[in-house]
């Protein structure tokens, strides 16, 4: 199921549930979503070896990357 | 505040007595509860009949250790027999613990005073203390904002003075969140070291028990007891000078208030004048950190609220139902996805630990929020209080180690900065070693709050 087709079928769900004030939060964990299922997580990935040099960086490298505005505390 | 260590000492040198010390605590909460909201529940009869046992076992010369006669007080997510544990939800009522919580149990048996049950985010699902059944907590160094959460109304007990050390529960930072908005210290142990038996879940895969009080030394103290070991001889810190510590800048240090910014960066200067080791360090996929948590804490969430949200949904406070709500949507597929990501970052942070002794960042990257706000202005942008407040704590409930949160300074205005280390997994104690130095250098240069600011603000009790 893409994260599109889910969504649609959620904010249905809530609606029909009466309860349309999930929708905005239904949309930040959309986003949410998308962003994990970027990061091509599976447990063979995450078993695998790392290839990152540690120390890796200096200074204030990279760019912010906006977590999305979860429910979740 | 008066430390722990400072009260046994005062107490074995015949100066004060537990009863003094826990009716100091109650006038307190006396006065000032009605403005904090603090506690929930105080205990003010039992808390005196404990008192004056704890007295008489010293005068006939058995004395339990460093938490002999010590007033403290316990998140209301926690089973203390006789009381029922509200988590702070109307969904709990008719709810009445028939036993102690191991953790209870233990405190109980080092001889702790309890003084009563503290409020909190409504099944500690939040970081502010604005949702609780019981209203929202305030924060003592200014009223009109939140004192963090979920452990709010045990933080305040501590600053205001009501309890000399007291219990959290920390499943994105709820221990440390509200210790470093109200200038204390907050530690998570490592995940699964001290028992969650008894405490009402909000997310087993990320949930951990852990002490706040006023130092390092007396948060392991706490630490210790909660895990039914007597401290026998104090920790020692670490020599300053052979410290190696570890800074991730990128993710963690991308978005900071600038007093926050500067006041962490203090820190780090005064600890490489002291003669640290400071090296940059990256964990490679930090940016995928908010997305792995909030998989796993909505999908454990849901698992355990779904009969309540059947049966009872009006009586949830309608920001935390409509949280929930939402996590009965997560799907099965993203959670293991979720799951994944965890080993994944757990493995990095194990990676960047290696050759250091800590892991240093700021605990929250602004300073207390004031209560109502949905956003705050970081730099030129309006940033979304809550994914704010978790930015810097969760990743560590995501990977279990060890974490603590020491005060660092305070902004222009007044409120605390935090300073947070995170340790190899399962050596807390190594971690506090690491904090009692750092906060050698760091601590000390602000009075500690003697009382609630109730006469500075117009507003107060509104």
């Amino acid at each position: 199921m893409t994260v599109d087709a889910w969504l649609r079928a959620a904010i249905a769900d809530a609606e029909e549930r009466r309860l349309p004030e999930l929708k905005p939060l239904l949309e930040g964990l959309a986003l949410a979503t998308g962003a994990l299922r970027a990061g091509t997580l599976t447990h063979e990935a995450a078993s695998a070896p790392l290839h990152h040099a540690q120390p890796a960086t200096t200074g204030n490298a990279g760019s912010a990357a906006h977590p999305p505005d979860g429910p979740s505390r | 505040m008066m430390s722990i260590v400072e009260f046994g000492r005062k107490l074995r040198a015949g100066e004060t007595s537990v009863a003094a010390m826990t009716d100091e605590c109650l006038r307190r909460i006396e006065r000032d509860n009605e403005s904090l909201n603090a506690f929930i529940l105080v205990m003010a009869e039992e808390a005196r009949r404990q008192a004056r046992e704890a007295d008489e076992e010293l005068a006939a010369g058995t004395d339990r250790g460093p938490l002999h006669g010590v007033p403290v007080s316990i998140k209301d997510l926690v089973d203390v027999r006789g009381t029922a544990t509200t988590a702070a939800s109307r969904v709990r009522e008719g709810h009445r613990a028939d036993r102690d919580a191991p953790i209870v149990a233990n405190l109980r048996q080092a001889g702790a005073v309890i003084v009563g049950k503290t409020n909190l985010h409504e099944f500690a699902f939040g970081t502010t203390n604005e949702d609780s059944a019981f209203g929202p907590v305030r924060n003592p160094y200014d009223p009109m904002r939140s004192p963090g959460g979920s452990s709010g109304g045990s933080a305040v007990s501590l600053v205001a003075g009501m309890a000399l050390g007291t219990v959290g529960t920390d499943t994105g930072g709820s221990v440390r969140i509200p210790a470093a908005a109200c200038g204390t210290v907050g530690l998570k142990p490592s995940f699964g070291e001290i028992s969650s038996e008894g405490v009402v879940p909000l997310s087993p895969t990320l949930d951990h028990v852990g002490p706040l009080a006023s130092t390092v030394i007396d948060a392991w103290y706490l630490y210790r007891a909660l895990l039914g070991r007597r401290a026998v001889r104090p920790l020692t810190a670490v020599p300053v000078g052979s410290l190696r510590l570890a800074v991730a800048r990128r993710y963690f240090c991308d978005l900071l208030d600038d007093e926050v910014r500067a006041r962490f960066d203090s820190g780090l200067e005064a600890l490489r004048a002291a003669g640290a080791r400071i090296d940059d360090i990256d964990i490679p996929h930090a940016d995928l950190i908010p997305s792995v948590y909030l998989h796993i804490v909505l999908g454990d969430a849901a698992a355990y609220h779904a009969p309540m949200l059947e049966t009872m949904p009006e009586r949830y406070t309608p920001a935390v139902r409509s949280r929930l709500e939402i996590a009965r949507y997560v799907l099965a597929e993203d959670y293991v996805r979720a799951l994944a990501g965890r080993e994944m970052l757990r493995r990095e942070v194990d990676q960047a630990l290696s050759g250091y002794d800590a892991l240093v960042l700021p605990t929250l990257p602004i300073p207390a929020p004031p209560l109502g706000a949905t956003s705050v202005r970081v730099g030129t942008k309006e940033e979304p209080v809550r994914s704010l407040m978790l930015r810097l704590t969760q990743l560590f409930n995501l990977t279990g180690q060890p974490a603590v949160s020491l005060p660092c300074g305070r902004t222009a205005s007044g409120l605390p900065c935090g300073l947070q280390l995170v340790g190899t997994r399962m050596q807390t104690d190594g971690l506090v070693k690491v904090a009692l130095a750092v906060e050698d250098v760091i601590g000390g240069e602000e009075p500690p709050l003697s009382s609630p600011r109730v006469e500075d603000n117009p507003i107060w009790g509104y």
